[in-house]
Protein backbone atom coordinates (compact mmCIF):
# COMPACT_ATOMS: atom_id res chain seq x y z
CA UNK A 1 0.00 0.00 0.00
CA UNK A 2 1.22 3.46 -0.63
CA UNK A 3 1.13 6.31 2.09
CA UNK A 4 -1.73 8.91 1.97
CA UNK A 5 1.05 11.36 2.85
CA UNK A 6 4.73 11.53 3.07
CA UNK A 7 7.23 14.07 3.91
CA UNK A 8 11.10 14.05 3.28
CA UNK A 9 13.69 16.12 5.53
CA UNK A 10 11.45 18.34 6.21
CA UNK A 11 12.76 21.50 8.20
CA UNK A 12 11.70 24.41 9.68
CA UNK A 13 13.93 27.37 11.48
CA UNK A 14 12.48 29.74 13.82
CA UNK A 15 16.02 31.84 13.78
CA UNK A 16 18.37 29.53 15.57
CA UNK A 17 15.70 26.77 16.58
CA UNK A 18 15.44 23.82 14.91
CA UNK A 19 11.47 23.41 15.58
CA UNK A 20 11.41 20.88 13.00
CA UNK A 21 14.49 18.94 11.87
CA UNK A 22 14.89 16.84 8.50
CA UNK A 23 11.61 14.70 9.14
CA UNK A 24 11.09 11.69 7.22
CA UNK A 25 7.40 10.45 7.65
CA UNK A 26 4.87 8.40 6.49
CA UNK A 27 1.21 8.15 6.78
CA UNK A 28 -1.40 4.87 5.85
CA UNK A 29 -4.56 5.94 4.53
CA UNK A 30 -7.22 4.72 7.24
CA UNK A 31 -4.69 4.77 9.77
CA UNK A 32 -5.51 6.69 13.22
CA UNK A 33 -2.27 8.15 13.90
CA UNK A 34 -1.26 10.18 17.03
CA UNK A 35 2.05 12.51 17.20
CA UNK A 36 3.02 12.95 21.04
CA UNK A 37 6.10 14.26 22.77
CA UNK A 38 7.27 17.19 25.28
CA UNK A 39 6.06 20.53 24.86
CA UNK A 40 8.48 22.49 22.19
CA UNK A 41 8.91 18.99 20.65
CA UNK A 42 7.81 20.96 17.37
CA UNK A 43 4.30 18.74 17.07
CA UNK A 44 2.54 21.62 16.36
CA UNK A 45 4.81 23.08 13.95
CA UNK A 46 4.97 19.78 12.27
CA UNK A 47 1.32 19.19 11.56
CA UNK A 48 1.42 23.31 10.35
CA UNK A 49 4.11 22.42 7.82
CA UNK A 50 1.33 19.32 6.51
CA UNK A 51 -1.21 21.61 6.26
CA UNK A 52 0.38 24.58 4.78
CA UNK A 53 0.07 27.13 7.40
CA UNK A 54 3.35 27.65 7.54
CA UNK A 55 6.32 27.08 4.95
CA UNK A 56 9.20 24.66 5.81
CA UNK A 57 12.75 26.00 5.59
CA UNK A 58 13.26 22.75 3.44
CA UNK A 59 12.57 19.38 2.32
CA UNK A 60 8.97 18.37 0.89
CA UNK A 61 5.83 17.40 1.75
CA UNK A 62 4.00 14.71 -0.56
CA UNK A 63 0.22 14.00 -0.30
CA UNK A 64 -1.28 11.19 -2.58
CA UNK A 65 1.03 11.69 -4.66
CA UNK A 66 1.27 14.92 -5.58
CA UNK A 67 4.51 17.62 -3.93
CA UNK A 68 2.06 20.08 -2.25
CA UNK A 69 5.12 21.77 -0.47
CA UNK A 70 4.67 24.77 -2.27
CA UNK A 71 0.92 24.64 -2.54
CA UNK A 72 -0.87 27.20 -0.50
CA UNK A 73 -2.73 25.92 2.53
CA UNK A 74 -6.10 26.95 1.11
CA UNK A 75 -5.50 24.88 -1.74
CA UNK A 76 -4.26 21.93 0.24
CA UNK A 77 -7.48 21.80 1.58
CA UNK A 78 -9.65 21.39 -1.69
CA UNK A 79 -7.06 18.30 -2.05
CA UNK A 80 -8.65 17.22 1.10
CA UNK A 81 -5.89 17.92 4.32
CA UNK A 82 -8.20 19.31 7.28
CA UNK A 83 -7.18 21.08 10.12
CA UNK A 84 -8.53 21.86 13.27
CA UNK A 85 -7.09 24.42 15.81
CA UNK A 86 -5.41 23.84 18.46
CA UNK A 87 -7.07 27.00 20.19
CA UNK A 88 -10.50 26.93 19.07
CA UNK A 89 -11.28 28.81 16.46
CA UNK A 90 -15.18 29.01 14.97
CA UNK A 91 -16.86 32.13 14.00
CA UNK A 92 -17.90 33.71 17.34
CA UNK A 93 -19.79 36.08 16.14
CA UNK A 94 -21.71 33.75 14.07
CA UNK A 95 -24.18 30.68 14.32
CA UNK A 96 -23.47 27.33 14.57
CA UNK A 97 -25.01 26.36 11.41
CA UNK A 98 -23.67 29.42 9.29
CA UNK A 99 -19.81 28.29 10.85
CA UNK A 100 -20.68 24.91 9.31
CA UNK A 101 -22.37 25.81 6.09
CA UNK A 102 -19.00 27.49 4.85
CA UNK A 103 -17.01 24.47 5.02
CA UNK A 104 -20.12 22.11 3.41
CA UNK A 105 -20.56 25.11 0.32
CA UNK A 106 -16.73 24.86 -0.16
CA UNK A 107 -17.47 21.05 -0.40
CA UNK A 108 -20.03 21.49 -2.67
CA UNK A 109 -18.24 23.36 -5.30
CA UNK A 110 -15.29 20.79 -6.13
CA UNK A 111 -17.86 17.92 -5.30
CA UNK A 112 -17.44 16.26 -3.07
CA UNK A 113 -20.70 16.52 -1.04
CA UNK A 114 -23.90 16.76 -2.29
CA UNK A 115 -27.05 17.78 -2.57
CA UNK A 116 -28.06 21.61 -0.32
CA UNK A 117 -25.90 23.09 2.16
CA UNK A 118 -28.59 22.33 4.71
CA UNK A 119 -28.38 18.88 4.47
CA UNK A 120 -24.54 18.71 4.91
CA UNK A 121 -24.42 20.60 7.45
CA UNK A 122 -27.46 19.11 9.30
CA UNK A 123 -25.13 16.11 8.75
CA UNK A 124 -22.20 17.03 10.33
CA UNK A 125 -23.65 18.66 13.20
CA UNK A 126 -25.91 15.19 13.68
CA UNK A 127 -22.26 13.36 14.01
CA UNK A 128 -20.90 15.53 16.82
CA UNK A 129 -24.19 15.91 18.38
CA UNK A 130 -25.12 19.80 17.91
CA UNK A 131 -27.60 19.74 15.60
CA UNK A 132 -30.43 21.21 18.34
CA UNK A 133 -28.18 24.25 18.83
CA UNK A 134 -27.69 25.24 15.29
CA UNK A 135 -29.32 28.15 15.62
CA UNK A 136 -26.96 29.53 18.38
CA UNK A 137 -24.09 31.85 18.03
CA UNK A 138 -20.66 30.04 18.37
CA UNK A 139 -19.24 32.51 21.19
CA UNK A 140 -22.47 30.99 23.69
CA UNK A 141 -21.63 27.56 23.16
CA UNK A 142 -19.57 26.06 26.24
CA UNK A 143 -16.18 25.55 25.85
CA UNK A 144 -16.62 21.09 24.92
CA UNK A 145 -19.10 22.41 21.93
CA UNK A 146 -16.91 24.47 20.89
CA UNK A 147 -14.30 21.88 20.07
CA UNK A 148 -17.21 19.57 18.68
CA UNK A 149 -18.46 22.63 16.49
CA UNK A 150 -14.63 22.92 15.05
CA UNK A 151 -14.26 19.32 14.46
CA UNK A 152 -17.74 19.57 12.67
CA UNK A 153 -16.23 21.78 10.60
CA UNK A 154 -13.47 20.03 10.15
CA UNK A 155 -15.82 16.49 8.98
CA UNK A 156 -17.86 19.22 6.90
CA UNK A 157 -14.64 19.47 4.82
CA UNK A 158 -15.21 15.48 3.41
CA UNK A 159 -11.25 15.50 4.35
CA UNK A 160 -9.33 12.72 3.20
CA UNK A 161 -6.70 13.64 5.94
CA UNK A 162 -8.04 15.05 9.33
CA UNK A 163 -5.64 16.98 11.11
CA UNK A 164 -6.45 17.45 14.96
CA UNK A 165 -4.28 19.38 17.39
CA UNK A 166 -4.61 18.42 20.82
CA UNK A 167 -8.55 18.26 20.35
CA UNK A 168 -9.43 16.76 23.98
CA UNK A 169 -7.87 20.00 25.70
CA UNK A 170 -10.24 21.41 27.67
CA UNK A 171 -12.79 18.93 27.69
CA UNK A 172 -14.48 17.28 31.07
CA UNK A 173 -13.55 13.31 31.37
CA UNK A 174 -17.70 12.08 30.46
CA UNK A 175 -16.97 14.38 27.20
CA UNK A 176 -13.76 12.51 25.91
CA UNK A 177 -15.38 9.52 25.91
CA UNK A 178 -18.00 10.54 23.16
CA UNK A 179 -15.15 12.37 21.29
CA UNK A 180 -13.09 9.19 21.47
CA UNK A 181 -16.38 7.57 19.86
CA UNK A 182 -16.64 10.32 17.31
CA UNK A 183 -13.08 9.57 16.15
CA UNK A 184 -13.08 6.33 15.55
CA UNK A 185 -16.49 7.02 13.53
CA UNK A 186 -14.62 9.88 11.21
CA UNK A 187 -11.66 7.57 10.75
CA UNK A 188 -13.85 4.46 9.12
CA UNK A 189 -13.80 6.92 5.69
CA UNK A 190 -10.41 9.29 6.39
CA UNK A 191 -7.36 9.28 8.01
CA UNK A 192 -6.53 10.56 10.86
CA UNK A 193 -3.38 12.13 12.63
CA UNK A 194 -3.86 14.03 15.85
CA UNK A 195 -1.87 15.84 18.46
CA UNK A 196 -2.52 14.70 21.92
CA UNK A 197 -1.72 14.84 25.44
CA UNK A 198 -3.71 12.72 27.24
CA UNK A 199 -2.16 8.99 27.45
CA UNK A 200 -5.52 7.19 27.97
CA UNK A 201 -6.95 8.98 24.58
CA UNK A 202 -3.93 8.14 22.47
CA UNK A 203 -3.26 4.80 23.83
CA UNK A 204 -7.11 3.85 23.39
CA UNK A 205 -7.15 5.94 19.75
CA UNK A 206 -4.14 5.44 18.24
CA UNK A 207 -2.86 2.26 15.43
CA UNK A 208 0.37 4.27 15.70
CA UNK A 209 2.59 6.32 17.74
CA UNK A 210 4.95 9.04 16.62
CA UNK A 211 7.24 10.12 19.65
CA UNK A 212 8.78 13.82 18.85
CA UNK A 213 11.22 15.49 20.59
CA UNK A 214 13.52 18.26 19.97
CA UNK A 215 11.64 18.58 16.47
CA UNK A 216 13.14 14.89 15.20
CA UNK A 217 10.95 12.12 15.55
CA UNK A 218 12.67 9.58 18.53
CA UNK A 219 10.33 6.39 17.59
CA UNK A 220 7.42 5.31 16.22
CA UNK A 221 5.15 2.04 16.64
CA UNK A 222 1.91 0.54 17.94
CA UNK A 223 0.96 1.73 21.23
CA UNK A 224 2.59 -1.39 22.54
CA UNK A 225 5.77 -1.04 21.32
CA UNK A 226 5.66 2.94 22.45
CA UNK A 227 4.86 1.84 25.84
CA UNK A 228 8.01 -0.46 26.48
CA UNK A 229 10.69 1.86 24.77
CA UNK A 230 12.69 2.86 27.22
CA UNK A 231 13.99 5.84 25.14
CA UNK A 232 10.39 7.37 25.42
CA UNK A 233 9.79 7.21 28.80
CA UNK A 234 12.87 9.04 29.40
CA UNK A 235 12.39 11.69 26.98
CA UNK A 236 8.71 11.82 27.70
CA UNK A 237 6.93 9.75 29.83
CA UNK A 238 9.39 10.84 32.53
CA UNK A 239 9.51 7.45 33.93
CA UNK A 240 12.44 7.03 36.13
CA UNK A 241 13.80 3.35 35.53
CA UNK A 242 16.69 1.53 36.35
CA UNK B 1 -29.00 35.15 9.55
CA UNK B 2 -29.93 34.18 12.77
CA UNK B 3 -33.22 33.50 12.11
CA UNK B 4 -33.89 32.79 7.85
CA UNK B 5 -36.60 34.52 7.00
CA UNK B 6 -37.08 35.35 3.40
CA UNK B 7 -40.44 36.77 2.95
CA UNK B 8 -39.82 39.04 5.90
CA UNK B 9 -36.93 40.42 5.12
CA UNK B 10 -37.65 41.19 1.57
CA UNK B 11 -41.38 42.36 2.50
CA UNK B 12 -38.82 44.91 4.85
CA UNK B 13 -36.59 45.85 1.97
CA UNK B 14 -39.56 46.55 -0.36
CA UNK B 15 -41.72 48.52 1.80
CA UNK B 16 -38.54 50.56 2.11
CA UNK B 17 -38.23 51.32 -1.06
CA UNK B 18 -42.28 51.79 -1.58
CA UNK B 19 -41.91 54.00 1.47
CA UNK B 20 -39.55 56.05 -0.68
CA UNK B 21 -41.69 56.08 -4.04
CA UNK B 22 -44.74 57.30 -1.88
CA UNK B 23 -42.76 60.61 -0.27
CA UNK B 24 -42.45 61.79 -3.65
CA UNK B 25 -45.74 62.96 -3.39
CA UNK B 26 -46.43 64.52 -0.49
CA UNK B 27 -43.24 66.23 -0.04
CA UNK B 28 -42.37 69.94 -0.31
CA UNK B 29 -40.14 70.33 -3.59
CA UNK B 30 -37.48 71.59 -0.86
CA UNK B 31 -37.54 68.05 0.98
CA UNK B 32 -37.86 65.94 -2.52
CA UNK B 33 -34.76 67.21 -4.07
CA UNK B 34 -32.72 66.41 -1.23
CA UNK B 35 -34.50 62.85 -1.13
CA UNK B 36 -33.11 62.40 -4.15
CA UNK B 37 -29.56 63.56 -3.57
CA UNK B 38 -29.60 61.38 -0.28
CA UNK B 39 -30.75 58.32 -2.17
CA UNK B 40 -27.73 58.82 -5.14
CA UNK B 41 -25.47 59.11 -2.31
CA UNK B 42 -26.99 56.10 -0.06
CA UNK B 43 -25.59 53.93 -2.92
CA UNK B 44 -22.21 55.33 -2.74
CA UNK B 45 -23.00 55.10 1.43
CA UNK B 46 -23.74 51.00 0.65
CA UNK B 47 -21.28 50.03 -1.85
CA UNK B 48 -18.67 51.62 1.35
CA UNK B 49 -20.53 49.01 3.18
CA UNK B 50 -20.26 46.23 1.30
CA UNK B 51 -16.49 46.77 1.72
CA UNK B 52 -16.71 48.02 5.67
CA UNK B 53 -18.94 46.60 7.07
CA UNK B 54 -19.24 42.99 5.50
CA UNK B 55 -15.21 41.92 4.58
CA UNK B 56 -13.96 44.16 7.60
CA UNK B 57 -12.22 46.24 5.27
CA UNK B 58 -11.51 50.10 5.86
CA UNK B 59 -10.72 52.01 2.98
CA UNK B 60 -9.43 55.51 2.53
CA UNK B 61 -9.92 55.93 -0.78
CA UNK B 62 -13.89 55.31 -1.90
CA UNK B 63 -13.94 58.83 -3.30
CA UNK B 64 -11.85 57.41 -6.18
CA UNK B 65 -14.35 55.32 -7.51
CA UNK B 66 -17.36 57.70 -6.80
CA UNK B 67 -15.62 60.29 -8.60
CA UNK B 68 -14.31 57.35 -10.96
CA UNK B 69 -18.28 56.63 -12.02
CA UNK B 70 -18.58 60.73 -11.93
CA UNK B 71 -15.98 61.49 -14.72
CA UNK B 72 -16.69 58.26 -16.29
CA UNK B 73 -20.10 59.70 -17.12
CA UNK B 74 -19.69 63.26 -16.76
CA UNK B 75 -16.54 63.61 -19.31
CA UNK B 76 -18.54 61.13 -22.12
CA UNK B 77 -21.48 63.31 -22.16
CA UNK B 78 -19.69 66.49 -21.46
CA UNK B 79 -16.98 65.38 -24.71
CA UNK B 80 -18.16 62.07 -26.69
CA UNK B 81 -21.76 63.83 -26.66
CA UNK B 82 -22.53 60.39 -25.31
CA UNK B 83 -26.22 59.45 -24.22
CA UNK B 84 -27.34 59.09 -20.51
CA UNK B 85 -27.36 55.49 -20.27
CA UNK B 86 -24.37 54.88 -22.40
CA UNK B 87 -22.92 57.41 -19.73
CA UNK B 88 -23.92 55.57 -17.04
CA UNK B 89 -22.57 52.09 -17.97
CA UNK B 90 -19.25 54.00 -18.85
CA UNK B 91 -19.16 55.41 -15.35
CA UNK B 92 -19.73 52.03 -13.84
CA UNK B 93 -17.11 50.32 -16.02
CA UNK B 94 -14.23 53.40 -14.82
CA UNK B 95 -14.97 52.21 -11.74
CA UNK B 96 -14.98 48.13 -11.33
CA UNK B 97 -11.68 48.62 -14.01
CA UNK B 98 -9.93 51.00 -11.23
CA UNK B 99 -11.06 48.84 -8.60
CA UNK B 100 -10.08 46.26 -10.19
CA UNK B 101 -6.23 47.46 -10.42
CA UNK B 102 -6.31 49.19 -6.90
CA UNK B 103 -7.66 45.90 -5.40
CA UNK B 104 -4.74 43.60 -6.71
CA UNK B 105 -2.57 46.37 -5.41
CA UNK B 106 -3.78 47.35 -1.79
CA UNK B 107 -5.02 43.73 -1.31
CA UNK B 108 -1.26 42.83 -0.68
CA UNK B 109 -1.52 44.85 2.17
CA UNK B 110 -4.10 44.95 5.38
CA UNK B 111 -5.33 47.06 8.10
CA UNK B 112 -3.71 50.18 8.73
CA UNK B 113 -1.55 50.02 5.71
CA UNK B 114 -4.71 49.18 3.66
CA UNK B 115 -6.08 52.29 4.71
CA UNK B 116 -3.02 54.32 3.80
CA UNK B 117 -2.87 52.69 0.63
CA UNK B 118 -5.85 53.57 -0.61
CA UNK B 119 -6.07 56.74 0.91
CA UNK B 120 -2.76 57.72 -1.32
CA UNK B 121 -4.02 56.17 -4.59
CA UNK B 122 -6.92 58.36 -4.33
CA UNK B 123 -5.04 61.51 -3.89
CA UNK B 124 -2.85 60.50 -6.84
CA UNK B 125 -6.44 60.16 -8.43
CA UNK B 126 -7.32 63.19 -7.21
CA UNK B 127 -4.58 65.11 -8.02
CA UNK B 128 -4.37 63.53 -11.81
CA UNK B 129 -8.39 65.42 -12.53
CA UNK B 130 -6.63 68.64 -11.44
CA UNK B 131 -3.73 68.09 -13.51
CA UNK B 132 -5.99 67.29 -16.28
CA UNK B 133 -8.25 70.17 -16.21
CA UNK B 134 -8.43 70.47 -20.20
CA UNK B 135 -10.39 67.95 -20.06
CA UNK B 136 -12.08 67.47 -16.23
CA UNK B 137 -12.56 71.41 -15.89
CA UNK B 138 -9.78 71.18 -13.00
CA UNK B 139 -11.44 72.56 -9.69
CA UNK B 140 -14.08 74.68 -11.62
CA UNK B 141 -15.27 71.16 -12.37
CA UNK B 142 -18.26 70.90 -15.53
CA UNK B 143 -21.56 71.86 -15.48
CA UNK B 144 -23.19 69.24 -17.88
CA UNK B 145 -26.45 71.12 -19.87
CA UNK B 146 -29.84 70.06 -19.36
CA UNK B 147 -29.82 69.16 -23.53
CA UNK B 148 -27.92 66.40 -22.24
CA UNK B 149 -29.62 65.05 -19.46
CA UNK B 150 -32.71 63.62 -21.65
CA UNK B 151 -33.29 60.16 -21.86
CA UNK B 152 -35.31 58.89 -24.87
CA UNK B 153 -36.88 55.57 -24.15
CA UNK B 154 -39.34 54.64 -27.52
CA UNK B 155 -41.00 57.89 -28.19
CA UNK B 156 -41.21 59.43 -24.73
CA UNK B 157 -38.01 61.46 -23.30
CA UNK B 158 -37.34 61.93 -19.17
CA UNK B 159 -35.84 65.05 -18.70
CA UNK B 160 -33.07 64.47 -15.77
CA UNK B 161 -33.98 67.91 -14.70
CA UNK B 162 -36.63 67.60 -13.99
CA UNK B 163 -37.49 66.78 -10.09
CA UNK B 164 -40.01 64.11 -10.36
CA UNK B 165 -38.10 62.07 -13.21
CA UNK B 166 -34.93 62.81 -10.81
CA UNK B 167 -36.19 61.51 -7.78
CA UNK B 168 -37.82 59.05 -9.62
CA UNK B 169 -34.27 57.70 -11.23
CA UNK B 170 -32.32 57.95 -8.03
CA UNK B 171 -34.75 55.61 -6.64
CA UNK B 172 -34.60 53.55 -9.28
CA UNK B 173 -30.90 53.31 -9.14
CA UNK B 174 -31.25 53.17 -5.16
CA UNK B 175 -33.72 50.05 -5.29
CA UNK B 176 -31.61 47.97 -7.30
CA UNK B 177 -28.52 48.42 -5.62
CA UNK B 178 -30.41 48.18 -2.40
CA UNK B 179 -31.90 44.72 -3.79
CA UNK B 180 -28.43 43.32 -5.12
CA UNK B 181 -26.89 44.16 -1.99
CA UNK B 182 -29.42 42.32 0.26
CA UNK B 183 -29.15 39.05 -2.37
CA UNK B 184 -25.02 39.35 -2.15
CA UNK B 185 -25.11 39.46 1.94
CA UNK B 186 -27.60 36.90 2.57
CA UNK B 187 -25.73 34.44 -0.45
CA UNK B 188 -23.38 31.88 -0.52
CA UNK B 189 -20.90 34.20 -0.95
CA UNK B 190 -21.91 36.54 1.24
CA UNK B 191 -21.17 34.50 4.17
CA UNK B 192 -17.55 34.01 2.58
CA UNK B 193 -17.05 37.90 3.01
CA UNK B 194 -18.38 38.10 6.53
CA UNK B 195 -15.95 34.85 7.53
CA UNK B 196 -13.20 36.75 6.30
CA UNK B 197 -14.04 40.04 8.32
CA UNK B 198 -14.27 37.21 11.82
CA UNK B 199 -11.07 35.13 10.74
CA UNK B 200 -9.63 35.69 7.32
CA UNK B 201 -6.92 32.78 8.63
CA UNK B 202 -9.88 30.16 9.59
CA UNK B 203 -11.47 30.90 6.54
CA UNK B 204 -8.36 30.20 4.58
CA UNK B 205 -8.49 26.69 6.44
CA UNK B 206 -11.69 25.76 4.93
CA UNK B 207 -10.51 25.91 1.62
CA UNK B 208 -11.08 29.71 0.79
CA UNK B 209 -8.98 31.93 -1.36
CA UNK B 210 -9.44 34.74 1.33
CA UNK B 211 -7.30 37.44 -1.43
CA UNK B 212 -9.88 36.51 -4.64
CA UNK B 213 -12.81 36.75 -2.41
CA UNK B 214 -11.71 40.07 -1.19
CA UNK B 215 -10.36 41.13 -4.70
CA UNK B 216 -14.30 40.55 -6.19
CA UNK B 217 -15.58 42.09 -2.78
CA UNK B 218 -13.42 45.57 -3.87
CA UNK B 219 -14.18 45.51 -7.74
CA UNK B 220 -18.35 45.26 -6.00
CA UNK B 221 -17.87 47.80 -4.08
CA UNK B 222 -16.06 50.13 -6.13
CA UNK B 223 -18.91 49.26 -9.46
CA UNK B 224 -21.61 50.65 -7.31
CA UNK B 225 -20.26 53.62 -5.64
CA UNK B 226 -18.87 54.28 -9.55
CA UNK B 227 -22.82 53.62 -10.34
CA UNK B 228 -23.42 56.40 -7.37
CA UNK B 229 -21.12 59.09 -9.17
CA UNK B 230 -22.43 57.93 -12.39
CA UNK B 231 -26.08 59.03 -11.39
CA UNK B 232 -24.83 61.88 -9.16
CA UNK B 233 -23.24 63.40 -12.58
CA UNK B 234 -26.40 63.03 -14.93
CA UNK B 235 -28.78 63.49 -12.13
CA UNK B 236 -27.20 66.59 -10.85
CA UNK B 237 -25.67 67.79 -13.53
CA UNK B 238 -22.34 68.60 -12.29
CA UNK B 239 -19.25 67.03 -12.13
CA UNK B 240 -16.24 68.20 -10.13
CA UNK B 241 -12.93 67.37 -8.27
CA UNK B 242 -13.78 68.12 -4.60
CA UNK B 243 -15.69 64.68 -5.55
CA UNK B 244 -12.64 63.03 -5.33
CA UNK B 245 -11.58 64.92 -2.23
CA UNK B 246 -10.72 62.68 1.05
CA UNK B 247 -13.34 64.64 2.37
CA UNK B 248 -15.98 62.37 0.07
CA UNK B 249 -13.83 59.54 1.04
CA UNK B 250 -14.61 59.99 4.63
CA UNK B 251 -18.24 61.10 3.96
CA UNK B 252 -19.26 56.96 3.22
CA UNK B 253 -17.16 55.98 6.34
CA UNK B 254 -19.20 58.34 8.36
CA UNK B 255 -22.70 57.66 6.84
CA UNK B 256 -21.65 53.69 7.55
CA UNK B 257 -20.75 54.14 10.93
CA UNK B 258 -23.93 56.14 11.74
CA UNK B 259 -26.45 53.93 9.98
CA UNK B 260 -25.29 50.80 10.65
CA UNK B 261 -22.35 48.66 9.36
CA UNK B 262 -23.04 45.33 7.83
CA UNK B 263 -26.75 46.24 8.18
CA UNK B 264 -28.51 46.60 4.52
CA UNK B 265 -30.90 49.50 5.77
CA UNK B 266 -27.61 51.30 7.58
CA UNK B 267 -26.22 53.21 4.98
CA UNK B 268 -29.53 55.03 3.78
CA UNK B 269 -30.35 55.61 7.55
CA UNK B 270 -26.87 57.20 8.31
CA UNK B 271 -26.95 59.33 4.93
CA UNK B 272 -30.42 60.21 6.02
CA UNK B 273 -29.82 61.22 9.19
CA UNK B 274 -26.35 63.12 8.27
CA UNK B 275 -27.65 65.23 5.13
CA UNK B 276 -30.93 66.14 7.85
CA UNK B 277 -28.89 66.85 10.76
CA UNK B 278 -26.44 68.99 8.57
CA UNK B 279 -29.35 70.81 6.70
CA UNK B 280 -31.50 71.91 9.50
CA UNK B 281 -28.33 72.65 12.26
CA UNK B 282 -26.82 75.01 9.63
CA UNK B 283 -30.16 76.76 9.17
CA UNK B 284 -29.01 78.49 12.53
CA UNK B 285 -25.71 78.79 12.86
CA UNK B 286 -22.60 78.66 10.76
CA UNK B 287 -21.14 75.84 13.41
CA UNK B 288 -23.12 73.33 12.18
CA UNK B 289 -19.91 70.74 11.44
CA UNK B 290 -19.24 71.11 15.09
CA UNK B 291 -22.80 69.72 15.91
CA UNK B 292 -22.32 67.61 13.66
CA UNK B 293 -18.92 65.99 15.32
CA UNK B 294 -20.81 65.96 19.19
CA UNK B 295 -23.74 63.60 17.34
CA UNK B 296 -21.55 61.46 16.22
CA UNK B 297 -19.08 61.21 19.10
CA UNK B 298 -22.41 60.66 21.36
CA UNK B 299 -23.41 58.19 19.00
CA UNK B 300 -20.20 55.97 19.04
CA UNK B 301 -20.28 56.31 22.92
CA UNK B 302 -23.75 55.05 23.20
CA UNK B 303 -24.35 53.37 19.99
CA UNK B 304 -20.79 52.19 18.22
CA UNK B 305 -22.86 49.89 15.96
CA UNK B 306 -25.07 52.88 14.56
CA UNK B 307 -28.56 53.10 14.41
CA UNK B 308 -29.76 50.02 12.59
CA UNK B 309 -26.74 47.93 14.55
CA UNK B 310 -28.54 49.39 17.44
CA UNK B 311 -31.95 48.43 16.71
CA UNK B 312 -30.39 44.53 15.10
CA UNK B 313 -29.12 44.15 18.56
CA UNK B 314 -32.05 44.60 20.68
CA UNK B 315 -35.10 44.58 19.23
CA UNK B 316 -34.79 42.94 15.80
CA UNK B 317 -32.11 39.77 15.40
CA UNK B 318 -33.50 38.83 11.99
CA UNK B 319 -32.28 41.80 10.04
CA UNK B 320 -30.11 41.33 7.46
Amino acid sequence: MTPLLTTKGLSRQFGGLRAVDGVDFALMPGEIRAVIGPNGAGKTTFVSLLSGRIRPSSGAVVFDGVDITAMPAYQRVRLGVAYTFQITSVFANLTVFDNVALPVQRTLTDGRTKGQVRTGVMAALERTGLADRAGTLAAHLSYGHQRLLEVAMGLALKPRLLILDEPTQGLADSEIDNFIALVRGIARDATVLLIEHNMPVVMGLADRITVFNSGKILAEGTPGEIRANGEVQDAYLGATHG
Amino acid sequence: MRDASPAKTYALHIGVIMLLFALNFIMPDYHQGLFARIMALAVFAMGYNLLFGYVGLLSLGHAMFFSAGLYGAGLTVYHLGWGVPEALVAGIACGALLALVIGLLALRTSGVAFMIVTMMFAQVFYLMILYFAAWTGGDQGLVIQQASRVIAIGGVSFDLTDPTVRYMGALALFSVVLLITLALVRSRFGRVLVAIRENEERTKMLGYDTVANKLVAVVASGAICSASGAAYALLFGYVGSNFASIQYSILPLLWVLLGGAATTLGPLIGTLFMYYVTDITSGFTSAYLLIVGVALILLVLFAPKGIMGSIRERWLGWLP
